[in-house]
């Protein structure tokens, strides 16, 4: 335990070290804010007044809210460890005393933590600034989304970290990755709400995790679903939690016995 | 003129065995290709979305939302296989190989442009393409030759005004360290506000985007002359005949701009 809450920390002062990339993801985040609000918001007002229960202001809360925390899950792609597997590296990192997977989360943890306020911060601030933002006035929605978060960012880890072991098997991960962001930015609710979905998207994304990345957090913390309901969200994602550290943890078997290691 | 002349057939060497390296692990070429359809896919769904709940959007109805859509796609596609991997210039800083192209007889800008042709864009504008087709009979009624000419024109300018974006957001590496990514706001940002209606955005980010960052005349001006509508306020329909001046000032501006950033760079060390 104590080992997982050093590489948390360390996770966070890696990230801390460029200021300059997070100013600049902070500013990218809020250029993509503006636009997203815009559409939601004359979507809403397109559709009368409501889309699937959002009003203009909830929808505005949902886009900035997402932008705010897109960072933070980390929805954009990741494939430091399909670089090592490409290279070779691994082999070091599985020879090491500690677990791959569960280090590699500490510090995903970490860098989670990190990215909240500089690149949560400002698209948040010019969401209350230029579109009616409202956040929740008591303080449940807080607590439960100060448990939400952080599994949002575990689910989300815990799929990176499988798709990257497809290192094993191809030479290239790109059109894989590419895939991954694809599936999980539409079926996490980034691009729209998944509520807003046909029937049968809305079947196919609550059959995968990605909704526990994002809309769940989302909600959670907007209040815009609240007491029991909330409470029935965290125990789905956690239920989401449990399974996709589980296929990381099976498909990490099966590709360390295919592992041959070159060299002496 | 004539030295480029001379250097041509060692060009199109060089860029075949770019393709044929693309094309070795046939897989992952394959993946990578799906990889951008899927890309081309997500955009699409977002439309497909909100035209699931709504009959308009920013005051255009599917048809013309659609148009606006096929025609930012095609153009993007078009300037991010050719210039696109101009943002990889941070990498090319760091590891000296611009300190290496500056010390050749051609123009760094030329060469970095040649240095690497993405095969895999090109399924994006192949799905543009195809938006293109679909959208063009439902979003268009009365044909004149004045729309055949804007619509020939509209993706070749478009394409052009997203490639000055990327030569310009380069020109901007020489002095970002390590926030390449704050240009993604202006290209990418860009690619996506050109996408969807100008209408939509906030009124300070519609005269940003319109006439600071000409992303406004990329797919929504031209595509309100091609469907005979009159314009929101203050962003009238007729500006969608002014997309070849919008490209020509932009790529004035930018590589004004990028021979001042290389004028500033002073090399990677070492």
């Amino acid at each position: 335990m104590r080992a997982f809450l050093v590489l948390v920390r360390a996770g966070f002062t890696r990230y801390a070290a460029y200021r300059t990339a997070s100013v600049a993801g902070a500013l990218t985040n809020t250029v993509f804010g503006v636009v997203k609000a815009s559409i939601t918001i004359a979507a809403i007002a397109a559709a009368g007044g409501a889309i699937a229960g959002y009003d203009a202001q909830q929808g505005a809360t949902y886009s900035w809210l997402c932008q705010s925390l897109v960072a933070t899950v980390g929805l954009f792609g990741w494939r430091e460890l399909a670089d090592r597997i490409r290279t070779g590296d691994i082999a070091v990192d599985l020879a090491r005393p500690l677990d791959l997977q569960l280090s590699g989360l500490a510090s995903d943890l970490g860098r989670g933590a990190y990215m909240l306020l500089p690149r949560g911060l400002p698209p948040l601030l010019v969401g209350f600034a230029f579109f009616g933002v409202a956040l929740p006035r008591e303080p449940l929605p807080y607590l439960l989304a100060a448990l939400s978060i952080p599994m949002a960012v575990a689910i989300s880890y815990a799929c990176r970290f499988a798709v990257n072991l497809t290192a094993f098997w191809l030479m290239d991960v790109r059109g894989t990755l590419t895939l991954y962001v694809v599936a999980s930015n539409v079926l996490s609710g980034l691009i729209v709400p998944v509520a807003w979905f046909p029937g049968w998207m809305s079947t196919i994304a609550h059959a995968t995790p990605f909704p526990s990345m994002l809309q769940v957090p989302v909600d959670v913390l907007s209040g815009r679903v609240h007491g029991w309901a909330a409470v029935e969200l965290l125990v789905v994602q956690a239920a989401w939690l449990a399974a996709t550290l589980l296929l990381g943890r099976v498909v990490l078997a099966r590709a360390t016995r295919k592992l041959v290691v070159q060299g002496g | 003129m004539a030295d480029l002349l001379r250097d041509l057939p060692a060009y199109r060497v060089l860029l075949g065995s770019r393709l044929a390296s693309q094309t070795a692990y046939r897989t992952s070429f394959a993946l990578d290709l799906l990889g951008q359809l899927g890309l081309a896919l997500l955009e699409l769904s977002e439309i497909y979305v909100v035209f699931h709940n709504v009959d308009a959007l920013g005051g255009l109805a599917f048809g013309p939302a659609l148009l606006v859509f096929a025609l930012a796609n095609v153009s993007w596609s078009i300037a991010d296989t050719v210039v696109g991997h101009l943002d990889t210039l941070p990498s090319y800083i760091r590891t000296g190989t611009l300190d290496a192209m500056l010390l050749r007889p051609l123009p760094a800008l030329a060469q970095l442009v040649t240095s690497d042709l993405s095969l895999r864009r090109l399924a994006r504008t192949a799905m543009g393409v195809v938006v293109l087709v679909v959208a063009l009979p439902i979003a268009i009624d009365d044909w004149t030759p004045a729309k055949v000419v804007l619509l020939v024109i509209t993706p070749v300018t478009g394409a052009a005004i997203f490639a000055a974006l990327f030569v310009g957001a380069a020109g901007a590496q020489f002095w970002l360290v390590d926030g390449g990514e704050m240009t993604n706001a202006f290209t990418y940002g860009s690619s996506y506000v050109s996408s969807y209606p100008t209408s939509v955005l906030h009124s300070v980010a519609r005269v940003f985007f319109t006439f600071v960052v000409p992303a406004a005349f990329v797919s929504y001006l031209p595509t309100l002359v091609l469907t005979d509508q009159a314009g929101p306020p203050g962003l009238p329909a007729w500006l969608g005949w002014f997309t070849p001046v919008m490209a020509a000032l932009a790529w004035a501006a930018a590589l004004l701009w990028w021979r001042f950033g290389l004028r500033h760079y002073t090399g990677a060390g070492g």
